[in-house]
């Protein structure tokens, strides 16, 4: 559904007497398939958004290949408007319109007779729940309905393919869970979900496959599982009385293990598999046990080996 | 057809917000209408005409067209608040025509300017002002395209620098010597010739004298196709530009 290869932009700064030149996307290649959430996962300033707004014809791309839904995106940027839906991080409406006139409008700038136009509109009302605050000016909605009309916006002319930036940016959780659901949705019925997101959890709850982007280039792609899954298996972290690490670690010197003052690590395909195993080993060389944890990899971790820093610091 | 379906279609959607607010009609008629209360008296003795009427027939046209390249000027804001709300980002990805949202925002600045100038005629006819129809009419196109073209340079500039804070002063830079070079409170048939010629190079001077010669009953005069031939030509200029300001990609 959407296929890009190459894409570059760079930014041009003046600071003072001196140009400075900002790559911000650095060749990106990305291959999403027809009916996924796919996410785009990476830090404030990884290029995400300039992505994004290329993807959806608002910048020139300075090099390199799209091709979205079908329409080549730098020969015919026109169709691709056509059949894309993008909503932008920071809202989309004006304060003194209803969502239904908004709504209405959007439609028949797609180019939607008056009557299909509304009709359109009413069906979105009613598939976002919106119908109640339909007639009443943007303005008095909460930051949740604010951005489910914006998604709605988005949508309103049946698009292949809809662009989210950021979707749930700013949300509280409860908006949070509502709008993971509004976009789960949309790929039922049958739409391609492209979502920008530095939230961890929402690329691992949400999203089919991802790519992790950092500093304009793709680190790594994948579904949030097989990421994971690539990075080293599970950490089982064994607490210890003090004087038993180094009776422990002899027992189970089988496994990648490192010794600490009260505990040990022991790096291991599946945790689950390996806990009793272990429980078993220390249990026959007679090692008092204290506590017993599995840490899993999170896509953090995955962040973490690719780029050599954690996502929640930077 | 799709640029005219589209145009209609966002100056309806810029004409319902506005109405929305009608406090602009106050704004925009209050100060004129100050002008004409406090301001003209003082110039019967000043131009040495022999009565009110005259007067008003040499400051009512003048004041409009004031009213019509302020107004359009200062446009520009309201479009950067759309800006800010992400409004004309939204528009951007649709297929919509790119001179349609210029054209859509600037028509209803038209609009708005022409309501003004009839009211404002309406309060002048009070003060014994009068003036044929047809070339009331004639007069009021001057003013469509002066803010047609005003209100098209604002919205570009204002797609250029992107802030309030860059605008306002820039716009006040712009207006100011433009004012002065117009010969809009006062006729330059007394300024030394150094500054007429000066002015002579100023598009809205011919403006002024194309509308005062308008109001003064003289549609024979060359003043009146050449100032709608200037204004004409200018203004088209200013819609083509900024429309390539809406259709350029920003960052």
């Amino acid at each position: 559904m959407i296929e890009t290869r190459g894409l570059r932009k760079s930014f041009t700064s003046r600071q003072g007497r001196e140009k400075k030149t900002v790559e911000a996307v650095r060749g990106v290649d990305l291959d999403v398939a027809e009916g996924e959430i796919f996410g785009f996962l990476g830090p404030n300033g990884a290029g995400k958004t300039t992505t994004l707004r290329m993807l959806a014809t608002l910048i020139e791309p300075d090099g390199g290949t799209a091709t979205i839904a079908g329409a080549d995106l730098r020969r015919d940027p026109a169709e691709v408007r056509r059949r894309i839906g993008y909503v932008a991080q920071g809202g989309s409406t004006w304060d003194d319109s209803t969502a239904r006139e908004e709504l209405v409008l959007q439609a028949r700038l797609y180019g939607a007779s008056k009557a299909s136009a509304q009709a359109r509109a009413a069906s979105v009302l009613e598939g976002f729940q919106l119908i109640e605050y339909a007639d009443r000016k943007c303005k008095t909605y909460s930051g949740g309905q604010r951005r489910r009309v914006d998604i709605a916006l988005g949508i309103i002319h049946e698009p292949k393919v809809v662009f989210l930036d950021e979707p749930t940016t700013g949300l509280d959780p409860q908006s949070r869970a509502h709008m993971w659901e509004e976009i789960r949705r949309l790929r039922a019925e049958g739409m391609t979900v492209f979502i920008t997101t530095h939230y961890l959890d929402e690329a691992d709850a949400l999203c089919d496959r991802i790519s992790i982007m950092d500093n304009g280039e793709i680190v790594a792609s994948g579904t949030p599982s097989s990421l994971k899954r690539e990075i080293s298996g599970d950490v089982v972290r064994v607490g210890l009385p003090v004087d038993a690490v180094a009776a422990a670690a002899s027992a189970l010197a089988a496994y990648k293990i490192e010794s600490y003052d009260d505990s040990v690590r022991l790096y291991v395909e599946d945790g689950a598999v390996a806990i009793p195993q272990i429980l078993r080993a220390l249990d026959a060389a007679g090692v008092p046990l204290g506590t017993i944890e599995l840490h899993r990899p999170s896509l953090d971790d995955v962040f973490l080996t690719k780029t050599g820093r954690s996502l929640r610091e930077s | 057809m799709k640029l005219l379906r589209d145009t209609s279609l966002i100056f309806q959607r810029q004409m319902q917000l506005l109405l929305r607010n009608p406090v602009w009609i106050f704004v925009g008629v209050f100060q004129p209408v100050m002008y004409l209360l406090l301001f003209a008296p003082l110039l019967k003795p000043a131009l040495q005409v022999s009565s009110n009427a005259e007067a008003y027939e040499i400051f009512v046209p003048g004041l409009l067209v004031l009213l019509a390249i302020f107004g359009g000027l200062f446009q520009g804001f309201g479009l950067i608040a759309e800006l800010r709300a992400g409004v004309i980002e939204r528009s951007r990805v649709t297929p919509v025509s790119r001179l349609a949202l210029l054209l859509g925002r600037s028509l209803r600045d038209v609009v708005s300017l022409i309501a003004q100038a009839v009211i404002i005629t309406l309060l002048a006819l009070v003060f014994d002002l009068r003036v044929f129809i047809g070339n009331l009419l004639l007069a009021y196109l001057m003013l469509a395209l002066i803010s047609l073209m005003t209100s098209a340079l604002s919205y570009g500039v204002a797609l250029a620098v992107k802030s309030e804070d860059a605008l306002a002063p820039l716009m006040n830079t712009v207006a100011q010597p433009v004012l002065l070079l117009s010969g809009i409170l006062l006729p330059l048939t007394f300024a030394p010739g150094w500054l007429q010629g000066i002015a002579d190079w100023n598009p809205f001077s011919w403006a002024v004298d194309g509308t005062r010669a308008l109001f003064r009953g003289d549609l024979g005069s060359p003043d009146v196709w050449q100032g709608l031939i200037i204004m004409a030509v200018l203004a088209a200029a200013a819609v083509a530009w900024a429309a390539r300001m809406f259709a350029r990609s920003v960052r």
